[in-house]
């Protein structure tokens, strides 16, 4: 600070408490109703403060599900299905891009501008606006209702691609060069050098996709039919959107509570690599 | 940029490459060639019976006031969605970036929605502002504005956009207070001691120097009002009620897979895709732009 204007530092403060509020109460409600029984969560005013059924919400939603009606999936298997899924395209998409960056930044061949620049327009493009077409796709390679067909398809983007390229281009030349003196294939070098080198990057990466992946909304919700492959966010807004004549509240936040939950707790224990992720996938 | 060095090698390249370029084929380019190719199609929804009918669905489509509607309803939203989350993340970025003590803790406060779905974020705003038993509709009764958004057309749009920026709001904060530590200090010093205050810094130096930054930001926050809200929207209103949240790209679904229009929905991809198309390109042209600031 410039100056010294105790007025205008206490105003600050109360600012970004402002803000700091605005973004905790929605969660905290969530939080809240999900402690209480369903009888209180149907009268206004819902409670402000948490009640004693946090056990039994979330033992009843996680081992029965939301509600024998709908189909009673027990949630544990719609987060272990999010948990496939997140990991999935996270490793997917590190995995395939990270050898697409090494082909493109270390080799001389022919086309190789056509495949960065046919890689590069997917960057443009994301799957909500061609959600039809890429429905038809699936469905006619016979993937609806699979892992693979939650998964793969969201693989397809250059983001991952263009961060290792930038990353690649960066390493020094010399090291190339000295892993060709020495007679190291390109494998070799990819492996010995480049991957360990790459750790952080592949980190930080690693924690932005599996936000990406786990927060995947349209998609599963297209493809799956089965509650056996329903994941959890798409699970939460079907269950809001039933229309129902004695709603559970409680149940139904004590859900939305657990699909926050694993993103929010990765972007907090792992501030720094979440934000290098951030700035560097937005380059 | 090129590498002087490389590996010669005539197979490996394309090896490498295949896993990508193949699931980029099959899942972007054979899905975004039929909206192509559907857009100029009108197809039965039961048969397979599809005509060739050059540009009809477009035709369709600027004739009707519906999509015209909605394309009004993209442009609001989506100036009030960047309009808000870019005021008020600018506002906490600058308190968060005042207050040295603290700043990153405050930071950890309130990045972390980034990681709730948007889907999600739209349910915990609906429970909000239930009609029957939402606090905040509760309290707004209590003052004597009754809230119901299941059937106010205008006040779904305002809990829509609210849900929207409170979700977008700590990728903004994050840019911005990243975009104020890299002020030089040396600069508002010698500002404040020609005498220019707080207010006058901020306009005569901050915010100029900031609006590489924000420019970055609007771009990023109109694609999301454009795109990324989608789920925001399903959660909460489903485009409803009436028509008075169905921005485009849920007309997109809606006309898809709800109406069954397949040409008229495949008509709307293609036209969205080549806003985004330019879109990025003022993203692309900015961001070279930046490098040289």
């Amino acid at each position: 600070m410039v100056e010294n204007r105790p007025f205008f530092t206490f105003l600050s403060h109360f600012i970004v408490l402002v803000g700091v509020l605005i973004v905790f109460f929605p969660v905290w409600m969530t939080f809240v109703a999900s402690t209480h029984d369903q009888a209180t969560m149907l009268r206004a005013p819902v409670p402000l403060l948490p009640g004693t059924h946090l056990i039994e919400n979330y033992r009843t939603v996680l081992l029965e599900g939301y509600g024998q009606r709908f189909g009673s999936n027990p949630m544990l298997h719609t987060l272990i299905n999010s948990m496939i899924m997140a990991l999935g395209v996270a490793i997917g998409k590190i995995a395939i891009s990270i050898i697409a960056a090494f082909a493109i930044v270390y080799f001389r061949f022919p086309a190789r501008m056509f495949f960065f620049w046919a890689i590069f327009v997917t960057l443009m493009l994301p799957v909500e606006i061609r959600i039809v077409p890429t429905y038809g796709v699936v469905a006619s390679l016979g993937m609806l209702d699979s892992y693979a067909g939650l998964i793969i398809p969201v693989i397809a983007s250059a983001t991952a691609t263009f961060l290792f390229r930038q990353f690649f281009l960066s390493v020094p030349d010399e090291l190339a060069e000295a892993a060709r003196v020495d007679g190291a294939s390109p494998m070799r070098f990819f492996w010995d050098i480049l991957l360990p080198m790459s750790r952080t990057s592949i980190a930080a990466l690693f924690v932005i996709q599996f936000i990406y992946g786990w927060n995947q909304y349209l998609w599963p919700l297209l493809i799956t039919t089965k509650e056996s492959y329903y994941t959890m966010v798409m699970t939460v807004s079907r269950q809001a959107n039933v229309v129902d004549s004695v709603p559970s509240w409680n149940l139904l936040m004590a859900m939305a509570m657990l699909a926050m939950l694993p993103p929010v707790l990765v972007v907090v224990f792992m501030q720094r690599l979440f934000v290098r992720g951030l700035v560097e996938t937005e380059k | 940029m090129e590498k002087r060095v490389t590996f010669d090698n005539r197979l490996l390249p394309y090896l490498l490459l295949a896993p990508q370029i193949v699931v980029t084929l099959v899942f972007f380019f054979w899905p975004t060639a039929q909206a192509i190719w559907q857009s100029v199609l009108i197809e039965d929804a039961f048969g397979g019976n599809s005509r060739f009918v050059w540009f009809e669905n477009f035709e369709r489509l600027f004739n009707d006031p519906g999509y015209y509607a909605s394309v009004r309803l993209t442009v609001v939203f989506s100036f009030l969605v960047a309009g808000l989350g870019l005021a008020l993340s600018l506002l906490f970025a600058v308190m968060a970036d005042r207050v040295i003590r603290g700043a990153e803790t405050y930071k950890t406060f309130l990045i972390w929605p980034y990681a709730v779905a948007p889907a999600v974020a739209g349910v915990l705003w609906g429970f909000l502002f239930n009609p029957s038993i939402g606090i905040v509709a509760w309290m707004l009764q209590g003052v004597g504005i009754e809230f119901n958004y299941v059937i106010n057309g205008n006040q779904a749009l305002l809990l829509v956009v609210l849900a929207s920026v409170w979700t977008q709001l700590s990728y903004n904060f994050l840019f911005f207070l990243a975009g104020l530590q890299s002020i030089p200090r040396s600069l508002i010093e010698a500002a404040a001691i020609d005498g220019a205050g707080p207010g006058r810094r901020f306009w005569d130096i901050v915010f100029p120097l900031l609006s590489p930054t924000g420019f970055f930001l609007l771009v990023i926050n109109v694609i999301y009002a454009f795109i990324g809200t989608f789920g925001v929207i399903s959660s909460l209103t489903q485009g409803g009620p009436g028509r008075a949240t169905e921005i485009l790209v849920y007309k997109v679904y809606n006309d898809g897979f709800r109406g069954q229009d397949l040409g008229g929905s495949a008509a709307q991809s293609v036209l969205m895709m080549i806003v985004l198309v330019l879109l990025t390109f003022v993203q692309f042209r900015f961001i070279e732009r930046r490098v040289h600031y």
